[in-house]
């Protein structure tokens, strides 16, 4: 028993000899946050409040697929959209479709908190970050030069795959990512205080080149993002994948009606439901217990638990 | 046991009130939503194409198609926003592959759930949503018609009622006690959505099919909610929520959308199945038993196994059920 917490910044094909510039930025947020995660934690802030402050600070750092830094969509806007639901009362609250609003996890959270809905998209949810009187920036200042970049590469590669009026794209034939980093996608957090209480928040920008209006599995909830009273799950990479092996519902389920523990039901989901090479999650059980497992190459993840475990990796 | 089997559902929660013509009209309408996928079946259409094909016939906004029909010329349109708009989502799953298409925010695309078959066999993605949807809708060609073809008088007249009813009980949260006074409760002291049962009207239609060959698929289609805000998004193209399909079953939810959501309903029944190894009535009877804490749903659902079945915790579920070896039932009521 006791206090835990897990985030991560997303995972996908991250090449082993990614270059110190863009590793150690990365790494360094993480820390940040998994230390102001510990330190609300400590402070006996509700993990509803945790997950909603470390998942700001991950949507604030332009290193990570998520607010400002979020990659474009194929017309060179971001879209961005975010999810945080509660363990003991499973509220939770969505939006999607977002281009000017800072904080996405906040404004689902308000969506849960100020609203009969859970789920808010596009102008719709625009319009009430506006009532609300959340902070909203010109879409302009998320879009950060590296994801121009990305996108550019994501369209040469695209080229020979473009015209899916005239015939269906094998779903599982994705374009190798070019940089190694652009299928990067999401940031999130679990965490769970030592009442046993659960929360998890996951915000991201989508995935590289998407299509106008592509919602991924992190607002949905039961794919990308989940939790009840056994454990909360944040998911992360190839968000069709996530959305049909419904991988966060999953974790609680195996937990709940097949009795595994979490790391049992977190490595089943990662090995038997979801396809090699798309899934990490993070999540975090009532007892305590935190597991990230992934079948990508890497995901930039970190955690720590009450005992005084702590960890930071990548691969 | 095997064979195929068929559900379809026109939405739950019920006026006790409703009309007797009403109801027989229902159950009509539900009679030839089932003969309509049963001859599907019967000409071994796949599983994935009978549920389209349903839900194409029987969704309330495309009644107007059925103009000749005497029975059905009060097409009624679909739910509008709290602006009076029309935003209308479905989603649909093949249990075979678990491949999966959903729309949101539709409202110029005459059948939704076809743009969502669309969605899944023709793009990169699983989930459309508002003018990137339509965008895609018009490079794929399909039947777009003006916004104002699902505004209907009827409608309007129903958005006035429920902004109505919603001025006093806009937090359906809050426990309605002290308001016999009002004259919408007194009339019918259910609520559904937010709404006194004899304003509120289901707005979802669904279909859930397993073929000859004991593949599995499901699909969902609605207007939402009345008087819902603006790009609100309910369970419907939620995959897990309103809608799924696997190897063991194909399930289609309707009722308190934010309830399914919470619940994840659709994808409860098939877990239950495959982690608890229960069978289908009895993993839809756990489902609504255990899994609706606070809120008022329904569901129908067939097994690979060629067994259908359905469970609501609401005051009736319009539905009808059939399978090969010559089963048939339409109902509304317990």
């Amino acid at each position: 028993m006791g206090w835990a917490i897990a985030l991560h910044g997303g995972a996908g094909d991250i090449p082993k000899d990614l270059p110190p510039e863009l590793r150690e930025p990365r790494e360094a947020c993480l820390r940040y946050c998994l230390k102001m995660g510990i330190d609300a934690l400590k402070a006996q802030k509700s993990p509803l409040d945790v997950v909603e402050l470390v998942v700001r600070e991950l949507e604030n750092n332009p290193y990570f697929n998520a607010g400002r830094g979020s990659v474009l969509t194929s017309n060179g806007i971001v879209e961005m959209e975010a999810c945080i639901m509660d363990g003991i009362t499973k509220n939770c609250g969505a939006v999607s479709g977002l281009t000017t609003v800072v904080n996405a996890i906040s404004l689902a959270r308000l969506v849960m908190e100020k609203t009969p809905h859970i789920y808010l998209a596009f102008e719709g949810a625009e319009a009430f970050a506006r009532e609300q009187g959340v902070e909203t920036m010109d879409s302009s200042h998320f879009i950060t030069p590296r994801n121009i970049e990305r996108l550019k590469q994501a369209k040469e590669a695209n080229k020979v795959q473009v015209d899916y009026n005239t015939r269906p794209i094998p779903k599982d034939d994705k374009p190798p990512a070019p940089s190694g980093d652009s299928q990067l996608g999401t940031v999130g957090c679990v965490a769970v205080d030592s009442y046993g209480h659960l929360a998890t928040a996951t915000s991201t920008g989508g995935l590289v080149n998407k299509m106008v209006g592509r919602i991924g599995d992190t607002p949905i909830i039961g794919a990308g993002t989940y939790a009840n009273k056994l454990c909360a799950v944040s998911a992360t990479g190839q968000g069709e994948a996530i959305i049909r092996a419904t991988v966060a519902r999953d974790v609680a389920a195996l937990m709940e009606y097949k009795g595994l523990s979490l790391k049992e039901a977190a490595d089943y989901v990662i090995e038997e439901s979801a396809p090699r090479g798309t899934t990490g999650l993070i999540a975090v059980s009532a007892t305590g217990e935190v597991t990230m497992p992934f079948n990508t190459t890497g995901m930039f993840r970190a955690c720590a638990t009450e005992d005084g475990h702590s960890e930071l990796a990548i691969w | 046991m095997g064979g195929w089997a068929i559900a379809v559902h026109g939405g739950a929660g019920v006026d006790p009130n409703l009309p007797a013509e009403r109801q027989e009209e229902a159950k009509q309408l539900l009679t030839r939503c089932l003969n309509i996928g049963i001859s599907a079946l019967r000409s071994s259409l796949p599983a994935i194409d009978v549920v389209e094909l349903v839900v194409r016939y029987h969704s309330p906004f495309s009644v107007r198609e059925l103009e000749s029909d005497p029975l059905f010329n009060s097409g009624r349109g679909s739910a509008l926003t709290a602006n009076g708009t029309v935003e209308m989502e479905a989603s649909i799953m093949d249990g075979d592959g678990r491949r999966c298409g959903a729309v949101s925010g539709i409202s110029t695309v005459k059948n939704p759930i076809s743009l969502a078959r669309l969605v899944m066999d023709k793009s990169p993605h699983s989930y459309l949503a508002f003018s990137g949807a339509e965008e895609f809708a018009k490079q794929q060609g399909v039947e777009m018609v003006d916004n104002d073809y699902f505004i209907t008088e009827d409608n309007v007249g129903m958005l006035k009622l429920a902004k109505e009813a919603n001025t006093i009980l806009y937090d359906y949260r809050i426990p309605i006690t002290g308001l016999e006074s009002c004259a919408a409760s007194v009339e019918s002291p259910i609520h559904m959505n937010g709404l006194p049962i004899s304003v509120y009207a289901p707005e979802t239609v669904g279909c859930v099919v397993v073929d000859g060959q004991g593949r599995c698929a499901a699909a969902t289609s609605t207007g939402g909610l009345m008087n819902k805000m603006t790009g609100r998004i309910g369970d419907s193209p939620l995959i897990g929520a309103g809608t799924y399909a696997g190897e063991l079953c194909g399930v289609s939810c309707t009722g308190e959308g934010e309830a399914i959501i919470r619940g994840t309903l659709a994808r409860d029944v098939a877990a239950v199945m495959e982690y608890k190894e229960l069978g289908l009535q009895d993993a839809v009877d756990y489902v609504i038993k255990k899994r609706l804490d606070k809120g008022f749903a329904g569901l129908i659902a067939v097994s690979n196994k060629g067994e259908v079945a359905y469970g609501f915790n609401c005051n009736g579920m319009f539905r009808g059920c059939a399978t090969e070896d010559g089963f048939m039932e339409v109902g509304i009521w317990e």
